[in-house]
């Protein structure tokens, strides 16, 4: 069979899906491998100002630089921080190249805070280690990618959302069909080797304003990439070790501890006392927020007025000016000065995501998933706590590796009766002339989340959102899109449908809790190491059923010793007497 | 399909007077990562044609004329 002529087909040596963080990381260094390579970023936004970065970043978060921190302190923390559920060599591999990474941004121009004596002004905010590098002045850090993008000749398709991964006979993967976001145009890209950047499925929840696209993550991370992984046969990890984050209430950006602590900000309860040993974010601290919150001492505020005059001033500077610049319009707006006002605080709705958490597409130390052929990285792949430094790292990682991939593999072949049921698939919705608006589809969905999966987790409350969002599975043939982008919408909505049923599915099937708030589990309320200390596995089985298996932990590159084991369950302040 | 129309105010305003949309401008609607931001096709001017705006702000500090001002959205001001 043929595919019929008005479905392109490009051939590339190297496919990378998502241009955010990762996604540019993995085109240069595919570039930098094998300059002859050829390598595609496909984007759904604009490669210049899309994914988290958007309009820059504040700081590194986990940045390991010599003096200040070892790779195997580092790994302790991380793999302390999650519980012990970690694949050590996947974080190893990170930090070994973290601070390599750094000298690679400083010397394309992306500022780092430096002391005195020019060296890397390090931050204590973790709970053991030094490991936050600040970046005041961090909003041109696209503009650098994109400059390398260009000098590296790496081909740049936006406003295409990827929507299914290919295969070929061999059950490698081969490319993915793409939807242009402007046209509706459907179209294949064929490649010997594809990374996956495609970030953090952050559209699960509904936010607690309510309005859809106020969500902590950038909305156009929706979970594409892990419901893309899922339906190709790859396996996804720790889905019920949920992301939940502190927040600015209603603005639902990030309070900024890790900007603000350094310089003596904190998170108080309502009475302004600290409550929390350690800002750094892991599901414990989220446990202690939620107590804090759901008790008599909340709500929860980011305390600043009591600084200096000139520290608030820089805080200010950073804060409004960087990673998310209408913060002090959202302040002006409600009068909230932090000289004389504690600011709200809020926890996010909840999502997957690696950067933060520990849930995503399983990754190994090299970035392969585990189907041949698929990379992933940045906060869709499993490397937990990888923040934008891990993105860049594993990037690069996925970079080389699928390039290698690529040269030894021949043309792949495509399969033609799966891409035309595909495409039918994917625009049915625009064929229609009434039926369901994408956007209560969507709303339904990440109601159904908040109402059923939140934390506390409870198995009859799962039972019941895992077999509503099964109900709604017959809704989609009566999606409807009026134009291009609403069929987008009615695209990611069917992936958001997607990673709801991933969530609860491996949320009941870890009968333990675990990770503080994010698998808070009340029917098992207890740490049960004897049978669940081990990664959940989430796949597609061969009937096409969604299932879960145990897998082992492979034996730790760094040993802890028991009291560090608990040290992150520790971190309610002390009262005296 | 019985539908209502319901008005909802959008957070990005779009000043017409200084927008050159009219001369081939697509800045904001380029690099807006929600691709809310289109060219209303009565005035040939850049608009917010979607309610989806994730209060980021590219495109006003990539508006070559400053006609773009980003409101936080009403459900969270
Ligand atoms: C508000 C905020 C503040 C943060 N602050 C910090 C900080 O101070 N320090 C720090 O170290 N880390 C911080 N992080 C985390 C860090 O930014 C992320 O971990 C990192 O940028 C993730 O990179 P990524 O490449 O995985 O995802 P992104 O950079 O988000 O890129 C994902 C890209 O994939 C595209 N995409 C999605 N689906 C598709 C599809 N189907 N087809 C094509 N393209 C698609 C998206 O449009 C997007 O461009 C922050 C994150 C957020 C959201
Ligand atoms: S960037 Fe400014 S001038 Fe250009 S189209 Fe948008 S609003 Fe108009
Ligand atoms: S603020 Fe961001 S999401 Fe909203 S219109 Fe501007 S670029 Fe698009």
């Amino acid at each position: 069979m043929a595919l019929p002529e008005d479905i392109s087909v490009i051939d590339v040596d190297i496919l990378i899906i998502g241009g955010g963080t990762a996604g540019p990381m993995a085109a240069v260094a595919a570039k930098e491998q094998n300059p002859d390579a050829e390598v595609m970023l496909l984007e759904k936004a604009n490669v210049k100002r899309s994914g988290a970065i958007s309009m820059g970043m504040d700081g590194l978060n986990n940045a390991v630089v010599p003096g200040h921190s070892t790779p195997e302190n580092y790994v302790k923390e991380i793999t302390i921080a999650n519980d012990g559920i970690v694949l050590q060599k996947g974080v190893m591999a990170y930090a070994q190249r973290s601070f390599e990474m750094i000298q690679k941004l400083d010397s394309w121009g992306v500022y780092f805070q430096k002391d005195e004596t020019g060296e890397y002004d390090m931050k204590k905010v973790h709970h053991l280690g030094t490991y936050v590098l600040p970046m005041p002045e961090g909003h041109n850090i696209k503009k650098i990618l994109y400059r390398r993008l260009r000098r590296h000749r790496v081909t740049v398709e936006n406003r295409y959302q990827a929507v299914r991964l290919l295969k070929d006979k061999s059950g490698a993967v081969c490319g993915c069909i793409a939807l242009s976001t402007r046209d509706a145009k459907v179209i294949v890209i064929r490649a010997k080797a594809v990374i996956m950047c495609t970030g953090a499925a952050g559209r699960i929840g509904l936010p607690a304003s309510g309005y859809l696209f106020g969500t902590y993550e950038n909305p156009a991370n929706c979970g594409d990439g892990h419901s893309m992984a899922y339906h190709v046969g790859a396996e996804l990890t720790g889905l019920e070790c949920y992301q939940i984050n502190p927040l600015l209430k209603d603005y639902n950006g990030p309070a900024c501890a890790y900007v603000t602590g350094p310089l003596g900000g904190y998170t108080a309860n309502a009475k302004g006392d600290r409550f929390i040993e350690c800002d750094y974010w892991s599901g414990q601290m989220m446990m202690e927020f939620y107590n804090e919150l759901q008790g008599g001492n909340g709500p929860v505020f980011l305390k600043l007025d009591h600084l200096a005059e000139e520290t608030i001033q820089e805080i200010e500077h950073v804060l409004h000016t960087n990673e998310r610049p209408s913060r002090g319009r959202f302040h002006d707006g409600r009068g909230t000065d932090y000289r004389t006002k504690m600011v709200e605080m809020h926890i996010s709705e909840i999502g997957f995501c690696a950067g933060h958490s520990a849930s995503g597409v399983w990754i190994n130390e090299k970035g392969e998933t585990t189907v041949p052929g698929l990379y992933g990285a940045g906060d869709m792949a499993s490397i937990p706590h990888s923040y934008m430094l891990g993105a860049f790292v594993y990037g690069q990682i996925c970079g080389e590796n699928a390039t290698e991939f690529a040269r030894n593999r021949e043309l792949p072949e495509l399969d033609e009766a799966f891409i035309l049921r595909e495409r039918e698939r994917i625009l049915a919705p625009l064929k229609r002339s009434d039926g369901i608006p994408p956007n209560q589809f969507e709303y339904k969905v990440r109601r159904l989340v908040n109402d059923y999966l939140q934390p506390p987790k409870i198995t009859k409350k799962m039972d019941i959102g895992l077999a509503r969002l099964h109900a709604m599975e017959a809704d989609i043939p009566y999606l409807y899109a009026r134009d291009p982008h609403e069929l987008l919408r009615a695209n990611e909505a069917q992936h958001i449908l997607d990673c709801a049923k991933m969530a609860a599915f491996a949320s009941l099937y870890r009968q333990e809790s675990r990770w503080g708030l994010y698998h808070n589990y009340v029917d098992h309320p207890q740490t049960d190491n004897d049978n669940w200390f081990c990664h959940v596995q989430l796949f597609k089985d061969e009937q096409n059923r969604m299932s879960c298996r145990k897998m082992a932990i492979e034996p730790y590159v760094v040993e802890l010793d028991e009291q560090e084991k608990s040290a992150y369950q520790q971190l309610r302040v002390k009262r005296a007497g | 399909m019985p539908t209502a129309s319901q008005i909802t105010m959008v957070p990005v305003v779009i000043d017409e007077e200084k927008c050159i949309a009219d001369k081939g401008c697509r800045t904001c609607i380029d690099v807006c990562p929600l691709d809310v931001l289109w060219i209303n096709e009565n005035t040939g001017k850049a608009h917010m044609k979607y309610d989806e705006c994730w209060y980021c702000m590219p495109c006003e500090a990539d508006c070559p004329t400053n006609a773009v001002t980003v409101n936080i959205p009403y459900l969270l001001s």
